[in-house]
């Protein structure tokens, strides 16, 4: 019975600090109205993600920021999706080649950045998700990543003041199922957007750049753009970088949704913004520093018959042109958007 | 008397613009003694033991599949749409096999079609909820998409481990789109029943289609399965060959009215 006593006052003073937690005292946590406004920066396309379906709200947002570093995501409640997507590296895993799991399972991609994902047309490196709402649901069941099962996942929910009090508070009721967890982490997913590097700053007139990281752009848009498709460094579309394949890890990319052959060993084109904070670099991670990826490039010993032709303008890079391009590379690097207060962990409150 | 007559000529006037579709889940099976071509179709029991057309014995223990985009046409083309509905017909959940439709204007209907699986727009709309929630395992995440059916036993002649055997079907894009189309002629076929008689779900006075599914046609209509040779469908291959199986797989059981 005594035990049963703690366990209870233990309960209701959790409880406390949950709630205490949800009033959101801190002023660094806190979400208005005017936080959760979606404005498309200026240069950009329109979003392929449309919020008209998911209307943004502070107290979903909140729920959908809790989500994202909750380790009750996970099978033991160890991993959250902020264990692989750390804010200090645009969302990615720094240091890290390849991603973690539960019971310290090494999985066989590198952790992509999570940014100007509303822009996206499809996720993951191979491009087997279409949505940004059903995203989540990877890592949330991959047996190597969090390794759970949405029931379980939702009846952990349920169990929780916490979440039974902030599901009500964004949606007016207490029902707790998957579209509302879901939809509630995209609003979280889909508000993080990169658009305040220097290098954005310079193409609106407001920050010049260096000398050598112009130079840097004008090479990079010769050799690299036509891929790394500015103003989101990506064109969506899924390329071989030449590199031999990893017969460890067996992964052969795009071809395992498409099934064409063509596509094997393809992988989606990353982003390059924020690439200072996301190494190492490539889907397996095999690079640990940009002047390695630059190497590959330049001595275009591409391994793949089907191997990008875009790639051609690369080969034969000097080494004045690989440092241009890093230069330029780490004008990329966001810090408004690395120390956005809105998508700090609120855990730490 | 006279009131049978009435409801012959406007097929709906008696369902006060409701009518129940109902899913009976079968598999046919040679009927013992019976020379050497008869068969039957037999209600489909969980864990019963059949014979497949290649002469391997197998048990089912999991069998859905989604029905949506219910149509009935009428005698002058006009089209009743059961828009954006969507049903999850469960063996292990007798009342997932009877679905209610509401509202319907009426009149003299002679054709209805529907669609196995799910409309390519909806299995791009991200986090859905009802029969489309991902938490009922019909949903692929790591290559976006439904599992438009699932067929799921054990057969002895199957390799894989427990010998179990799994078809799950699905995809909306070509090569291999599994969005299959059904339709029945249904003008001048009815039955009358008296109310007792409708199915459990189906409210008195009203008109109810029966179909039954047919396991044996998944296992054969076109393309036939032998378990040792495919016993695993779960992505892309060979599953617009099941597909173009299951498409076959309704029968129209009858058209039923209750006698009110």
């Amino acid at each position: 019975m005594d035990r049963n006593k703690i366990i209870c006052c233990l309960l209701i003073f959790g409880s406390v600090l949950l709630f205490s937690n949800f009033t959101e005292d801190n002023p660094y946590f806190r979400i208005t109205a005017k936080d959760v406004e979606f404005v498309v920066p200026k240069g950009f396309p329109k979003p392929r993600y449309d919020f008209k379906n998911n209307p943004l709200k502070p107290e979903i947002f909140v729920l959908g920021r809790r989500l994202f570093y909750d380790p009750i995501l996970s099978k033991d409640s160890t991993t959250s999706c902020a264990s692989c997507h750390q804010r200090i590296a645009a969302f990615g895993h720094m240091d890290h080649a390849l991603s973690h799991g539960i019971y310290g399972m090494i999985g066989r991609r590198n952790v992509p950045a999570l940014q100007n994902v509303v822009w996206g047309e499809s996720f993951m490196w191979d491009g087997g998700v279409n949505n940004i709402e059903v995203q989540p649901l990877n890592p949330l069941t991959n047996p190597i990543e969090m390794n759970e099962k949405l029931p379980d996942v939702l009846k952990k929910l349920k169990r929780s003041p916490y979440y039974r009090m902030a599901f009500r508070e964004a949606y007016g009721d207490s029902i707790i199922n998957s579209e509302r967890m879901l939809k509630s982490l995209a609003q979280f997913l889909g508000m993080m957007v990169s658009a305040n590097s220097r290098y954005d700053k310079f193409m609106r007139h407001e920050d010049t750049l260096t000398q050598q990281e112009f130079n840097g752009l004008v090479v990079f848009r010769e050799k690299c753009a036509k891929c790394h498709r500015e103003p989101l460094f990506t064109d969506e579309s899924y390329k071989s970088s030449g590199l031999m394949p990893d017969t460890s890890l067996n992964d052969l990319g795009r071809f395992v949704i498409t099934g064409r052959p063509n596509d094997k060993y393809t992988f989606k084109v990353p982003s390059l913004r924020n690439i200072a904070r996301t190494y190492p670099y490539m889907h397996d991670g095999r690079f640990r520093t940009l002047e390695q990826v630059m190497d590959h490039y330049a001595k275009g010993d591409f391994y793949m018959t089907n191997t990008s032709p875009e790639l051609l303008a690369t080969k034969g890079m000097s080494e004045i042109e690989k440092k241009q391009i890093i230069a330029f590379l780490k004008t990329l690097t966001d810090d408004d958007f690395l120390h956005d207060r809105r998508f700090a962990d609120p855990t730490f409150q | 008397m006279v009131a049978m007559l009435f409801c012959s000529i406007s097929l709906m006037s008696q369902s006060k613009k409701h009518m129940s579709l109902y899913f009976e889940n079968r598999v046919r099976q040679k009927v013992k003694g019976a020379g050497t071509s008869g068969s039957a179709q037999y209600r489909l029991a969980i864990d019963s033991s059949y014979i497949n057309s290649v002469g391997q014995s197998f048990t089912v223990t999991n069998f859905k599949y989604y029905i949506s985009n219910i149509k009935l046409t009428d005698s002058g083309g006009r089209v009743f749409e059961n828009k954006n509905s969507y049903y999850l017909i469960d063996e292990n959940d007798s009342a997932s096999h009877h679905i209610q439709l509401d509202d319907i204007p009426e009149g003299d209907y002679s054709k209805i079609s529907f669609t196995i699986g799910v409309d390519s727009l909806h299995n791009c709309s991200g986090a859905q909820s009802g029969a489309l929630d991902p938490i009922h395992g019909m949903f692929w995440t790591w290559n976006t998409g439904y599992i438009f059916l699932k067929l799921e036993g054990k057969a002895p002649a199957s390799k894989q481990p427990g010998h179990i055997f799994e078809y799950h079907i699905g995809g909306y894009k070509a090569p291999s789109n599994c969005i299959r189309e059904v339709s029945f002629d249904i003008a001048g076929i009815h039955s009358y029943v008296s109310d007792d008689d409708l199915l459990v779900g189906a409210s008195p006075g009203t008109c109810q289609i029966r179909l039954s599914a047919d396991i044996s046609s998944i296992l054969s209509a076109h393309y036939t399965v032998d378990f040792s040779k495919l016993s695993s469908v779960t992505d892309f291959h060979n599953a617009a060959t099941i597909a173009d199986n299951y498409k076959d797989m309704f029968h129209l059981v009858g058209v039923f009215y209750g006698s009110k």
